[in-house]
């Protein structure tokens, strides 16, 4: 597939401006880039979170449903099945819904949609905790992460356990197409959001979209807090089609994961054990990640 | 022509969707509502029902499947009973405050715990302030009608409202009963294409499900009131002309079997009123003024027609499968005490708490309801304001 340009980008937008979301939103940026590709011919499903609350006031320029914090997945499967009664084959049905409406409240729907097969496309915006209601923890909130409900105190140090890890449990579902992507690696998104679109049946798209105010860092820094999260390997870009895990971006030379979390202040309490036991998990990770793609080359 | 089978009632319910041609049906099997979700899978398998059909994973995303369909623009069905309906709770708030004229079976079976798969209307009574208009049946046949009245009135652009169908878990959803069940055409003519005034198209973008402000919230409110009120209407008017069309009439509100020169009414909902009947039929040829009034909306609440009706008699039993714990009786007996609320000489009203759990309830407890109720008619006061039927076991 020939990569996207910057000038190939479509000037229309139908993602509008003038909402309610926060500067520096990484979600904003994921939710029109997403929308410049998808085009006119799509409904947008969402569901609470801070994309529904800019949505719903008019920041959506396409057809819109808000639905329940569950409901993202039979919401999607709805809207596709009655477009299918009528006839209708060329609109996107697309979801925008946060990581706790994924990873957690959303899951049991998220996966029977993909289970029974319906052509939809799900992006998760992932601001890593339930940043709407001001920043409690989620299943996605990565480990030692100070949430408000798992502060960096001297006992509690941050979010307890691991990220879930929503984009390999789609894949394990069969999903024709599951992907990574970054908001600081914009055409590689949109790439894999145009691919998506061209594929029948669901599709799961889990896109990081830094926080400002839930991670702790100047507004003007959500890019490169998105590209720092790549660049450190913390948050991998690949894609799975048919099962085959492909990288699709790799950093030559990684950066320290520390310069990553230092750079937040939801991470200010990590020691320097903490952020050594970090670096190992993330070594670790791509390492596996890394034998994935690689069994899919064989 | 149209045909006479012998089925039972979820299949009575089952045809009457096939009947309506909805776009899309969603439905999560629960007994004792899962023979209709099978019925309408064989259905669309064999090729007599084009619908397309969602396997869906639960009743919470029954529900929400079910209104992001109708949001899109196509008539839809869905069905459930007791927990089911409870889980879908949320949902039931979104689809009545989206205004989709969604219609659902609700086979109706007690709340556990105690668990219990058995009849009790206190599954639907709990949902009685969603906002949608709950239809009670009492027989097969009278499950089909509605069912493709329930469409007609739903999709009236005065009313915009979704209908629950409500029967009686087992007594009436296995009953097998004889059931006409018209022709296609037939239905064709009384119930047009759904024409939705909103929806999700990519021609005309809209968001739905907004926001409101707090100067507007209070608005949409009143506005879905109003459609209630309308509804009463409607549900008569539909009524009506079913009975001219196909020769069948249920009593759209309600249905009042000889009250006219009554002293006192038993009124009671859903198949408990067939038991009733005969009972007041052998009171009547020993001389005792009873009648039966059978409601069957219970949201719209008919309280006008109901004060009018019942104005002349001098005691109304309401005899009922559902209870408000901590209240003072079932919501029906609630319900009308409050229309005659302030009304001069209206008539005393008693309750009796029957039959929830698949508690069987007994032509002779009926007979006993009966009997006190007229004694509170003849004497102006009941021995008990609320009673429960709970026989020698308890």
């Amino acid at each position: 597939m020939a990569h996207l340009t910057i000038e190939e980008l479509p000037s229309e937008e139908y993602y509008m401006p003038g909402n309610a979301l926060c500067a520096g939103c990484g979600e904003s940026l994921a939710m029109r880039l997403a929308l410049k590709i998808l085009g006119w011919r799509t409904i947008v499903i969402t569901v609470p979170g801070c994309m529904s609350a800019a949505l719903i006031m008019g920041a959506s320029a396409v057809p819109l449903l808000v639905g329940p914090f569950a409901s993202g997945g039979a919401l999607l499967s709805g809207v596709e099945t009655a477009l299918e009664a009528k006839g209708v084959k060329d609109v996107n049905v697309v979801a925008f819904i946060g990581d706790g409406g994924t990873a957690d409240i959303g899951l049991q729907a998220l996966s029977a949609v993909v289970e029974r097969g319906h052509n939809v496309i799900y992006i998760c915006l992932d601001n890593e905790a339930y940043m709407n209601t001001g920043g409690q923890r989620s299943g996605a909130t990565p480990l030692r992460a100070a949430t408000t409900t798992t502060p960096g105190g001297r006992l509690f140090r941050g979010k307890l356990q691991p990220k879930k890890n929503i984009p390999l449990i789609m894949a394990d579902h069969e999903a024709p197409y599951v992907a990574t992507a970054s908001i600081g690696f914009a055409l590689d998104y949109m790439e894999k959001v145009k691919k998506a679109a061209g594929i029948r049946g669901p599709k799961y798209i889990q896109v990081l979209c830094p926080c400002p105010v839930g991670w702790g860092y100047h507004e003007s820094k959500t890019v490169e807090l998105a590209r720092l999260a790549v660049a450190t390997r913390v948050w991998p870009l690949y894609e799975v089609e048919k099962g085959r895990l492909k990288i699709t971006y790799e950093p030559r030379t990684p950066k320290p994961v520390r310069e990553y979390l230092r750079a937040q202040r939801r991470f200010d309490h990590l020691t320097e054990e903490d952020l050594a036991e970090l670096q190992k998990l993330v070594d670790e990770g791509w390492a596996e990640l890394k034998l994935k793609a690689r069994s899919a080359e064989e | 022509m149209p045909v006479s089978r012998f089925i039972d009632g979820n299949a009575a319910a089952a045809y009457g969707v096939k009947l309506c041609r909805p776009d899309v049906v969603c439905a999560y099997p629960i007994t004792p509502q899962t023979p209709i979700v099978e019925y309408i899978a064989d259905f669309i398998a064999r090729g007599e029902m084009a619908s397309k059909y969602i396997t869906i994973e639960g009743e919470h995303s029954a529900m929400m499947a079910t209104v992001a369909a109708a949001s899109t623009g196509v008539r839809t069905f869905t069905a459930t009973s007791s927990q089911g309906l409870a889980y879908m709770q949320e949902g039931l708030f979104y689809a009545a405050g989206s205004r989709l004229p969604i219609v659902m079976a609700v086979v109706n079976r007690s709340m556990g715990p105690p668990w219990t798969i058995l009849a009790g209307h206190d599954d639907a009574i709990a949902q009685r302030d969603t906002g949608w208009i709950q239809l009670y049946c009492g027989s097969g046949q009278e499950i089909l009608d509605t069912v493709i009245q329930a469409y007609r009135v739903a999709e009236d652009e005065r009313v915009l409202i979704p209908i629950m169908v409500c029967f009686e878990g087992f007594v009436t959803s296995h009953c097998y009963e004889q059931v006409i069940i018209p022709d296609q055409e037939e239905v064709d003519s009384f119930l047009p294409p759904y024409k939705p005034p909103y929806k999700l198209d990519v021609e005309d973008p809209m968001i739905l499900t907004t926001f409101a402000p707090p100067i507007h919230w209070m608005g949409y409110k009143k506005k879905h009131d109003e459609a209630m009120e309308a509804a009463r209407k409607v549900i008569a008017e539909a009524e009506a002309e079913y009975a001219e069309r196909f020769g069948r009439s249920h009593g759209g509100l309600f249905q009042a079997y000889r009250c006219d020169d009554a002293e006192a009414v038993v009124l009671t909902m859903g198949s408990l009123a067939s038991t009733t009947k005969v009972v007041i039929n052998k009171l009547r040829e020993l001389g005792f003024r009873l009648g039966l009034l059978k409601l069957k909306s219970f949201r719209p609440f008919p309280r006008e027609e109901l004060k009018q009706l019942l104005g002349n008699v001098k005691a109304v039993g309401v005899l009922e499968r559902n209870y408000s714990v901590g209240g003072w009786g079932g919501a029906v007996f609630l319900e009308l005490r409050s229309a005659f609320y302030k009304v001069a000489d209206g008539p005393r009203i008693l309750n009796f708490v029957a039959g929830m759990g698949g508690r069987d309830v007994t032509p002779l407890e009926i007979e006993a309801v009966a009997k006190k109720t007229l004694r509170a008619a003849q004497e102006g006061k009941g021995e008990r304001e609320v009673e429960w039927l709970l026989g020698e076991i308890g």
